[in-house]
Parts: C-alpha cells; sequence; structure tokens
C-alpha cells in the first residue's frame, strides 16, 4: 500500500475522526461526505465530529486464519463495536484473553501498529480496542 | 422488453485445475455451452464476463478482449466486458447479458463466469477475498471475510438461539448434493462430526463451514424467447432479474442478523416473476459461508427470521424438501471460483429444471431461484428462472 | 561551564505512564539458555520483567503514555509546543517517533519535534530541554516522553532485563504538580553499552557497565547535585535511580546514604524490569502515583555512553487537586500481567526468522 493512501486517513486512524450531519445529527465512521439519510441536504453540512472512543461489543470471533499483517497475533479477536455515538466500527481487541471477550463488554480505543511494508516500509497505525 | 431464455449452458469441473489456465477453462465452459445451445460461434453478439480478481490473482484485467479472443471469436471482433461486483460478478453478467437481450440490443449473447485461484498461494487469498469487503476500514484493522460471517453468525445465534449444529447442517448438506453432482469439486459427504471438529477459521466458523479456494468456469447462452425455440428443445425462461446493493462495509449495516440487499432484490424478483417464495422448487443459495445460506434462506423468504437453522436441520432444504437449496453443492461443495458462481448457479438451475440434475434432480422442477452475493451483502443478484 | 538549571517555577504539570501487560520470568529464559534462573533472579533482583505485544513499539508506548498524562489534566493539547521522544528503540532509523506522537495526542501542527537517543536517559534529556523551552519563553508546555522495547540478544544477560514501558511528563509553569528546583548532569565518553548503526541488538562492556559508567556517573551526579542544592539524602522523602536491573539502584542509593523506605516506592525494575528510556522516569511515575504536597524527590536517570541527569524535585500543593485517578497508576500496570513462554516471548520480539 502506497503511503499516501494510508496518511490521508491518520486523523481518522489515530484519533477516530469522523463526521457528524448537522442536518440530522447522525454520526459516521470513517467520515463521508453524504448522509445516507439527508443527502443532498447534508452537503456541506458533515463536520468533522471525534469519537470518545468508548463502545461495547456487539458481536465478536476469533481468527484463526488471518491476513500476512496478523500472523504474529493468532488467534486474536475481531469484533464489531458499537460506539457510544451509536456508529459500529469494526476493530481487533487487545489485551483480552479469546475466552475472555463476551457480547456488551465495554471497551475503550487504543492506538496499536495495524500493519507494515515488509521490513522497509513504512509502519501503519491505528484504533483497536481493549477491555475497560 | 423481450422475454429471455436460456438455451445453452456449460460448465468445467471446478478445483484444483493445476493444467489449466483461465483462458482454457473460460474457453471450455464457453464451447460447451455453445455446443449445448446448438449454435455457431458467428452468432453471438456480445460477450459478458464475470470475473473478480483476475487482477490481483493472475496479474490479468482486460477479460472480455481475452476469453472472446481464446473462444476463436477475435476475427469476429465481438463487444466482451468483464463485470465485477465481487462474488456476485457472475450474477451481475448474467444480468448484464439479459438486458441486453431484453432491450432488443443484442438477440444472441454469451454470458461466462471464471476465476482461476490456485495459481497464487494459500496466505494471499484471504486478502483478494476481502477486496470483496471494506479492505480500507475493516480489512486492514484485521478482519478477514471469513471473520466476518462469523461475526453475523455469533449475532444470529445470540438473536435467534441459532446453535452451531444448525449452522453445520449447510456444509452437511451441501456436500451430500456434491457427492452427487460430476463436476462438483467435493463429491464426497460429511458428517455433522467433520464440521463441528474442523480447525476453526473466525470462530465459530472452521475449515467447513467456508467455500473452498476453487478454479472454474461456467457460461450461459441467452437469446430472445422467442426464437429460443429453434435452438434448444428446452429453454429455461428467465422470468425475473434483480439487483440491489448495501453498505460496503459490515460494520455500518443495522443488523447483522440480515442482509437487506437480499431482501430488496428477492421481493423485486418476486414482484417481476408474479409468485411468492412458497412457489420455488430448487434454488442456488450464495452460502460462501454457512452461516449466509441460513441468512439468504430466511431473507429470500423461504423461512422466518430466526428458523433458517433449525429448518436446515430438520432437513427442509435438501432435495425433494420444502425447497430444494444448493442442488449442485452450492458453494462449500461444488467449489466457489469466485467470478464464476453466480453463472454456475444458473447453469445448475437450467439443468434442474429441464429435468438434466441426474442423481439430484428434484421432481417436477417449475420454478428455480438463484441468490449471488458480493461480500457480505454489498450487492445481491436474484434471478428467478421457470420451465417451459 | 556547568549545564544546570534552577528550575524556578519550572515542572511538571501532569504525567503518564503505560506498560505492556505481557512479563516473562528469568527461570524461563534461564531454561532455554541451560543458565542458572534463581541466581540471574538473586544476582540481578529481576522477578519479571515486561514484554510488547507485537503491535507494540515505541510509538504506541509514547502515545498510550502521553495520553494518560493528558488524561490526568485539563491541558489543551494544542498549547503544546514541543514534543520530544527519547529511546532507543525508534521504529524508524529515519522518521521520527515524535511526529506520530504529537498527531495522536491532537497538538497543533505548529510545534518543534525531536526524537532524542542517549542510551537510557534519553527520555530525561527531553524533560531537560523541555524545561529550557518552557522557562525561556518558547512554548507554554512541552511534553517529554522516555519510552522503550529494547533489545537483549538472544542468550545475553541483558535479555534477562531489557523490557518495554513509557512515561511522558508535560512540563510547564502553571499548575505544576511537581516543581523541578533544579537539574544537573554529569557527562563524559564511557563506552560501556552501545548498538552500531543496523544492529539489532546492543553490546555492552561487561563488568565496565557497573563501577567506571552507572556508579561514577549516577554517584557524582547525585551528590552535586546535593551539593549546589545544600541538600542531604535525609532531606528527601523519596529518591529514585535509573535502574538497570533491582541491584544497581539499591546498592547506589545505600552507597549515597539513602534508605530503603526512600528509594522503594520508585524501585519498578524487579518486577518490569528495565524499561530504559523510561526506566527512571516510570520509577518517577511510581513515586508521584502516592506523593503528597510538601514533599520531596531526587531523581537521577543514566544512560550508556555515559551520563547522568540529575533533578532535585518538590510536591506542590496542586498535587492535592489534582487528578490522579483519570489514568492508571504504576502500581495498576506493574500487577496486570500475563506471562509468556520462551517461545511466544521470541515470536513477540520477532527473535524468530519468518518467511518474507
Amino acid at each position: 500500500m502506497s503511503n499516501p493512501r494510508y496518511w490521508r486517513e491518520n486523523p481518522s486512524r489515530y484519533n477516530l475522526i469522523g463526521r457528524r450531519c448537522e442536518n440530522c445529527k447522525g454520526v459516521f465512521f470513517p467520515p463521508r461526505e453524504i448522509c445516507p439519510k439527508c443527502r443532498r441536504k447534508s452537503l456541506g453540512k458533515m463536520k468533522a465530529y471525534k469519537l470518545t472512543g468508548k463502545g461495547k461489543v456487539y458481536s465478536f470471533t476469533i481468527v484463526h486464519d488471518p491476513m500476512p499483517d496478523f500472523t504474529l497475533m493468532k488467534p486474536y479477536i475481531m469484533a464489531m463495536i458499537e460506539m457510544e455515538e451509536g456508529v459500529r466500527l469494526t476493530g481487533q481487541i487487545v489485551d483480552c484473553e479469546p475466552e475472555k471477550i463476551s457480547i456488551g463488554m465495554h471497551v475503550e480505543a487504543t492506538l496499536r501498529k495495524l500493519g507494515q511494508e515488509g521490513g522497509s516500509g513504512i509502519i501503519r497505525y491505528g484504533y483497536k480496542f481493549r477491555p475497560v | 422488453m423481450r422475454d429471455v431464455a436460456i438455451i445453452g449452458v456449460g460448465d468445467t469441473k471446478f478445483g484444483e485445475l493445476w493444467e489449466h489456465s483461465i483462458r482454457d477453462i473460460g474457453m471450455q465452459a464457453g464451447l460447451s455451452a455453445v455446443i449445448d445451445a446448438n449454435i455457431a460461434g458467428e452468432q453471438i453478439e456480445a460477450l459478458y464476463i464475470g470475473n473478480m480478481a483476475a487482477g490481483s490473482l493472475i496479474d490479468q484485467e482486460h477479460l472480455g478482449a481475452l476469453v472472446s479472443d481464446y473462444s476463436g471469436l477475435s476475427a469476429l471482433h465481438i463487444p466482451a466486458v468483464r463485470i465485477e461486483a465481487a462474488g456476485a460478478s457472475g450474477g451481475m453478467a448474467l444480468r448484464e447479458g439479459y438486458i441486453a437481450v431484453a432491450s432488443g440490443m443484442h438477440d444472441i449473447v454469451m454470458v461466462a463466469g471464471a476465476e482461476k485461484m490456485t495459481d497464487v498461494t494459500d496466505e494471499e487469498i484471504p486478502t483478494v477475498q476481502m477486496a470483496g469487503g471494506d479492505q480500507q476500514w475493516e480489512g486492514i484493522s484485521g478482519a478477514t471475510m471469513a471473520s466476518l460471517f462469523a461475526m453475523m453468525a455469533r449475532r444470529h445465534m445470540h438473536e435467534y438461539g441459532t446453535t452451531r449444529e444448525h449452522i453445520a447442517s449447510v456444509p452437511v448438506k451441501n456436500h451430500k448434493n456434491g457427492a452427487m453432482n460430476p463436476n462438483a469439486q467435493y463429491q464426497k459427504g460429511i458428517t455433522m462430526d467433520t464440521v463441528l471438529k474442523s480447525p476453526m477459521v473466525a470462530d465459530p466458523l472452521g475449515v467447513f463451514d467456508c467455500a473452498p479456494i476453487s478454479d472454474g468456469a461456467a457460461a450461459v447462452i441467452l437469446a430472445p424467447l422467442d426464437i429460443a425455440k429453434k435452438y434448444s428443445e428446452q429453454p429455461i425462461k428467465i422470468v425475473a432479474s434483480a439487483a440491489a446493493t448495501d453498505t460496503l462495509a459490515l460494520q455500518h449495516r443495522e443488523s447483522l442478523t440480515r442482509i437487506d440487499s437480499i431482501k430488496v432484490a428477492s421481493r423485486k424478483a418476486f414482484k417481476t416473476a408474479g409468485i411468492t417464495p412458497k412457489e420455488i422448487d430448487v434454488a442456488e443459495v450464495h452460502d460462501s459461508y454457512s452461516i449466509a445460506e441460513i441468512i439468504s434462506i430466511e431473507d429470500l423468504g423461504f423461512f422466518e427470521k430466526g428458523k433458517g437453522g433449525p429448518a436446515t436441520l430438520e432437513g427442509m432444504t435438501e432435495i425433494n424438501g420444502v425447497v430444494s437449496v444448493n442442488t449442485s453443492g452450492g458453494l462449500k461443495a461444488r467449489g466457489d471460483p469466485m467470478g464464476a458462481t453466480g453463472v454456475a448457479q444458473a447453469v445448475e438451475i437450467a439443468r434442474q429444471l429441464r429435468g438434466k440434475g441426474e442423481k439430484r434432480q428434484v421432481d417436477n422442477a417449475e420454478y428455480g431461484l438463484s441468490l449471488n452475493m458480493g461480500g457480505t451483502g454489498g450487492t445481491s443478484v436474484v434471478h428467478i428462472y421457470r420451465r417451459l | 561551564m556547568m549545564f544546570g538549571h534552577n528550575g524556578k517555577d519550572v515542572g511538571i504539570v501532569t504525567y503518564g505512564a503505560y506498560i505492556p501487560r505481557f512479563r516473562i520470568l528469568p527461570e524461563e529464559i534461564a531454561r532455554v539458555w541451560g543458565e542458572d534462573g534463581q541466581a540471574m533472579k538473586s544476582g540481578l533482583m529481576i522477578f519479571s520483567k515486561s514484554v510488547p505485544y507485537p503491535d507494540e513499539d515505541v510509538i504506541t508506548i509514547s502515545v498510550e503514555a502521553s495520553r494518560n498524562a493528558l488524561a490526568r489534566s485539563k491541558i489543551d493539547p494544542e498549547d503544546i509546543g514541543a514534543v520530544y521522544v527519547g529511546s532507543e528503540s525508534h521504529p524508524y532509523a529515519v522518521k521520527p517517533s515524535g511526529t506520530i506522537v504529537a498527531e495522536a495526542i491532537g497538538t497543533s501542527h505548529f510545534i518543534t519535534v525531536a526524537d532524542y537517543e542517549f542510551a537510557c536517559k534519553a527520555g530525561t534529556a527531553a524533560v531537560q530541554t523541555s524545561m529550557g523551552l518552557v522557562s525561556s519563553g518558547m512554548v507554554k508546555y512541552a511534553l517529554a516522553v522516555g519510552a522503550d522495547t529494547s533489545q537483549g540478544a538472544p542468550g545475553d544477560a541483558l535479555e534477562y532485563s531489557a523490557s518495554a514501558g513509557g512515561a511522558a511528563f508535560i512540563i510547564g509553569r502553571e499548575k505544576v504538580i511537581v516543581t523541578i528546583n533544579r537539574t544537573l548532569s554529569f557527562t563524559s565518553d564511557t563506552p560501556d553499552f552501545w548498538r552500531r548503526e543496523g544492529q539489532p541488538y546492543p553490546s555492552h562492556g561487561g563488568r565496565f557497565t557497573g563501577e567506571p559508567a552507572y556508579f561514577r556517573h549516577v554517584a557524582t551526579c547525585a551528590k552535586e547535585l546535593m551539593k549546589v542544592q545544600d541538600a542531604k539524602p535525609s532531606d528527601y522523602d523519596f529518591a529514585v535511580f535509573h535502574q538497570p536491573n533491582g541491584k544497581f539502584p539499591t546498592r547506589v542509593a545505600q552507597q549515597l546514604g539513602f534508605e530503603k523506605k526512600q528509594y522503594e516506592t520508585g524501585l519498578t525494575t524487579p518486577y518490569i524490569g528495565n524499561t530504559y528510556s523510561a526506566s527512571m522516569m516510570i520509577g518517577l511515575s511510581a513515586i508521584l502515583d502516592v506523593a503528597k504536597p510538601g514533599q520531596r524527590i531526587l531523581g537521577v536517570a543514566f544512560g550508556s555512553g555515559a551520563g547522568s541527569d540529575g533533578f532535585d524535585m518538590t510536591v506542590t500543593d496542586e498535587m492535592a487537586s489534582y487528578n490522579r485517578a483519570a489514568a492508571p497508576t504504576v502500581k495498576w500496570f506493574v500487577e496486570r500481567s500475563e506471562l509468556l513462554d520462551y517461545g511466544r516471548y521470541a515470536k513477540f520480539k520477532g527473535k524468530i526468522v519468518m518467511k518474507e
């Protein structure tokens, strides 16, 4: 993956900056420029909005057959997190044993390495979650 | 709009076709469909190729020209185009072919689906599969396609009390059917125990809950219904073609136990066909992961929401059950060469409606349905077919 | 002219620490290399050491520590004018850790950033730089981080101690919870420990790392600082020293005339290992977790190569209203632990040669 493709998303990856539609107050992550509910009425009204990073596990799985960037961590927990703002995020849960995870568990966002372009390329950082 | 019929079908064996390239299998499937349709190559006016990932799998784009060329049609200079909608590429190609004939733009067209997956190592496949989901916002975070379906399964278990056995009954049934399909990748029955004890891929889904890595191609020839009889003794009418999309990322879905693109596409298709789900005798649905078949048979309207698991375990979707689902073996046992799958589903339904289902033939099948899905349901394509 | 600073009203405005949750025991390392684990344990006074998860590095640890520091205060990250990250295990040889840390804590882009390296005292060098910038009025707040995911060659004595952790201090003049009364450094060219460019593991001079390096620099710095401040060991409530193992800081504390009750609070290495650039700073954080207004602290860091940074500090009345509970204590980090066997440890630390 080229650096610019990742770099342009740093604010969202590092600090969970999404968008809020000023028309319907709906919160979206990752950022999008058109609200799917308000469509044209939302143009120019999708403002940057920082999520608190706190949420609850909505669903989860233990991944045993990962993509190459995650080989060292298998088996690892992937989860769908329902954030306080109502929006859901797919992310890895760290600092938690696979047998301890459950639907409804409270988690918070943390910053971890997501992957790297081999040993000489750029390292990608972004949000993961951990139990509170 | 004109009525459209399938006048010929063809496919290759699905599986690990080490000796064959995408050129070989595309040609083989196309040629057998042409022979089945009793047409000459010169009569094909356009070619639609369903293919998901040749660019990342074999560094080859431009499959329209490639398949046309290696099918011996280069001197005819017909229009040919590749259609991509992840796992729904084949179904979308069928729909594009259908639209071309129905509109009157073309008379006879070929729709083919082809994918060559074994030319890359197994480690590369999850990345390719995940490209059918939201790679940038879910894949980068560590989500594999299997993990997304696993989260749907977990939610289905949580909300409806679906059990691991309910889910495992899908691959058991599909392997039983695949054992009767000479072109299937796996022609061997499996037990519930095999599924339950298979190595985990993404908990609760194990290896036997996931469709395999496959090579394969399938093709159909479409023609206007009014001239179909000229070529085929048993043309199969396509009575409805509908497609729908939904959010690319699973994280944006309102529910993880419902696939809205299936609901919307199938509702439209049933309306166009003027029938209800009860009238479908045989259906090919997109069991890329076992849980997907359970959600599909619910959202297609065959069973109530939450009842797909028990229905499968009780045999209601077996051949000659309430509705015969995935008589070919489905993606799990027939194999899932991604872009070929949607077309292979049409081939199986046509065979069933013609009474050519051999050992897996559904009794007196009149109406058939295919559901081809991309990713976790970002795209769904539903076709309804009728025996004439 | 001697380097030093009469801090006046400059000090620590807020602090935060972070220690990964995985641990390995010396017995387990010794089992693999055919050594005497009990002897290693008592010789080094290290009972376990922290290990980072494969997705943790100096940058993620620095971000965690910095976010913990911010959580305890009302500082607007946009008021931070400088970010310095001190480490000897920066993920990049070229490309600063600090820019990622700055973005991740939400500073403005109009800041100065640099990565520091001075073996185990890069973090305190960052603190000193921050003091200079703050007291000169160049910045309102400066963030100084010490963090490491230190390397010890497999089978080397360092493997028993090299661990991972970080601490972040925000230096300012307003609402300081700890006034830095004075800082003073003692530095010489002493090649006790080093890592050449491109080498994965550091080398060291064995017993040469002791008397001429650690003890000479720490003791000289501490004595000179106390002399300049006209203070004696009994004037301090707490003392914390760089802790490459449990033994060195204990011995130097005793040689200087400190008692156990003064140095035990800040002695964390026996449980988490040597966190290198974070070592003294995590020890100081452990003290700040319990310190009361008016208490006085002596802190002396040491970096091989070699030098010591000493700090004479006093806890202010601000500590009473400071929201310490808004982030986990060092004790909490020390107590949460998940044991690894050597195989998983080797995998986590990238010591296994993997296929490209």
